[in-house]
């Protein structure tokens, strides 16, 4: 459980912990700050979008220990020691990951929105399943909404940077 | 879209929590994955002064056998915990199946068995598949421990019968004497979609007979419901397609599902009629799919 501190008004605040593309961070929380908003505005990772904020669209996905959850539906105190991983961690030494490439090569980012969230899935999906199916990728990027509707390509991309493997 | 404030306490056992619990009363609420419960409170539909975190309590997460008591699920155990188990996949691929075809990944990962029984809402999709199984459920409260059918957990939309204090902490699903098992949902989209109906069944064959069969319905009532006349309409019957046809007609008489955007009634209706044949063929084909 993270670090407590109360102020002189009786507001309570939370030294949360967290890992964030291989770096570590405390932030100071207030109970019901979100994941999203911590990410965003306390450590300007602006790469994780914001959509529907209710757990429907997929714009705010991050890997929570290699998972994707939707940010926007996790208190920050909650991930404390938690590994994170969001869209600026997926790049290494400046080199697009061969997912972020395959997208760029297949044409599958329209207006660009949705892109971080359904790299993401692709890629926690490809770190569990290096070869999938075509179903199998439908499947992974199923909580994504692309609003331009590039799903052909975005599938397409993501089969690509499997088949390079 | 920002949260109300709250007080928020994170317990380290469930005694403590219970504790909280009986303390704050209604005015608090119990936080585990929190899809359901962070979504509800950002729309204004509930406003708690207390949340009372399941997070730190890791046990409330395993599933496991114990031998004499079944397959014991601990609450806080996510969707896609149950969809992934080695174990359930070996003894009831059913469970397995119906946690893999909710809602999407993002939210697998994070929602839990425990919020899709406590939120009672009709279309859930584990319920219906425990009850066929005949699962209990052990609530926690700050006076004691119970065990109860999962089936008289439900008392109506969004209620049941958990006190304010209680928390539920497992779900047990005892040795079976049936010999398959399975539940088929149908939603208007593959994924992110609730269940216009579920169907789940659980059915003990002994060569061609059926020697019973155990059929619950999801969004076919204000709760999951057993359709007990089509069981009847099984029961010591050498199967044919005319039965399992006349099952189907059975559940659809039964049932009382309500019109919504989703689905009007009548068409509830005839979903729960070929569901229930559907979901019958294929338990008594398959085994524990």
């Amino acid at each position: 459980m993270a670090r407590t501190l109360t102020d002189e008004q009786g507001v309570k605040r939370y030294l949360v912990n967290l890992k964030v593309n291989g770096d570590n961070h405390t932030v100071m929380v207030k109970g019901n700050s979100l994941l999203v908003n911590v990410l965003r505005d306390e450590l300007d990772l602006t790469g994780t979008k914001k959509g529907c904020e209710l757990g429907d669209c997929g714009s705010c996905t991050v890997l929570l220990d290699g998972k994707p959850v939707n940010s926007c539906l996790v208190l920050a105190v909650e991930a404390e020691g938690r590994e994170i991983t969001t869209i600026e961690g997926v790049a290494q030494n400046d080199k697009l990951d061969k997912l972020q490439e395959s997208f760029v090569n297949n044409a599958a980012i329209q207006c660009g929105y949705c892109t971080p969230g359904m790299v993401l899935s692709a890629k926690a999906l490809l770190t569990r399943n290096p070869h999938p199916t075509e179903t199998e990728v439908r499947e992974a990027i199923s909580g994504n909404l692309c609003r331009c509707t590039g799903y052909v390509n975005i599938v397409k991309a993501v089969m690509a940077a499997a088949e390079q493997e | 879209m920002y949260l109300p404030d709250f007080e928020y306490y994170q317990p380290n056992s469930l005694a403590e929590a219970c504790r909280l619990m009986a303390k704050f009363g209604p005015r608090a609420r119990i936080l585990a994955g929190g899809t359901d419960l962070l979504h509800k409170m950002k729309h204004g539909q509930l406003e708690p002064e207390v949340i009372v975190s399941l997070n730190g309590l890791e046990r409330l997460r395993e599933i496991t056998y114990q031998k004499g008591v079944g397959v014991v699920i601990g609450a806080r155990a996510t969707h896609n915990d149950i969809a992934g188990s080695a174990l359930l996949q070996e003894k009831y691929r059913s469970v397995c199946e119906a946690a893999h075809h909710m809602a999407n990944n993002q939210i697998r990962n994070v929602g839990t068995l425990g919020g899709n029984i406590v939120n009672a809402v009709p279309s859930a999709d584990l319920p219906p598949i425990l009850i066929a199984l005949g699962a209990s459920v052990k609530l926690a409260g700050s006076q004691g421990r119970r065990v109860l059918p999962l089936e008289e957990f439900f008392t109506g939309v969004h209620s049941s019968v958990i006190e304010p204090d209680e928390i539920l902490t497992e779900v047990i699903i005892p040795d079976q004497p049936s010999t398959g098992s399975t539940y088929i949902r149908f939603g208007l989209r593959r994924s992110g979609a609730l269940a216009v109906v579920g169907a789940a069944v659980a059915v003990t064959m002994e060569g061609e007979t059926c020697r019973e069969a155990r059929i619950a319905l999801g969004a076919a009532a204000p709760v999951p419901m057993r359709a007990r006349q089509a069981e009847a309409v099984l029961k010591n019957q050498v199967i044919t397609p005319d039965l399992l046809e006349e099952a189907g007609v059975c559940a659809a008489r039964e049932c009382s599902p309500r019109s919504s955007i989703r689905g009007s009634e009548e068409y509830r209706r005839d979903l729960v009629r070929v569901l229930t044949r559907r979901a019958l063929q294929k338990a008594i084909k398959e085994g524990h799919v």
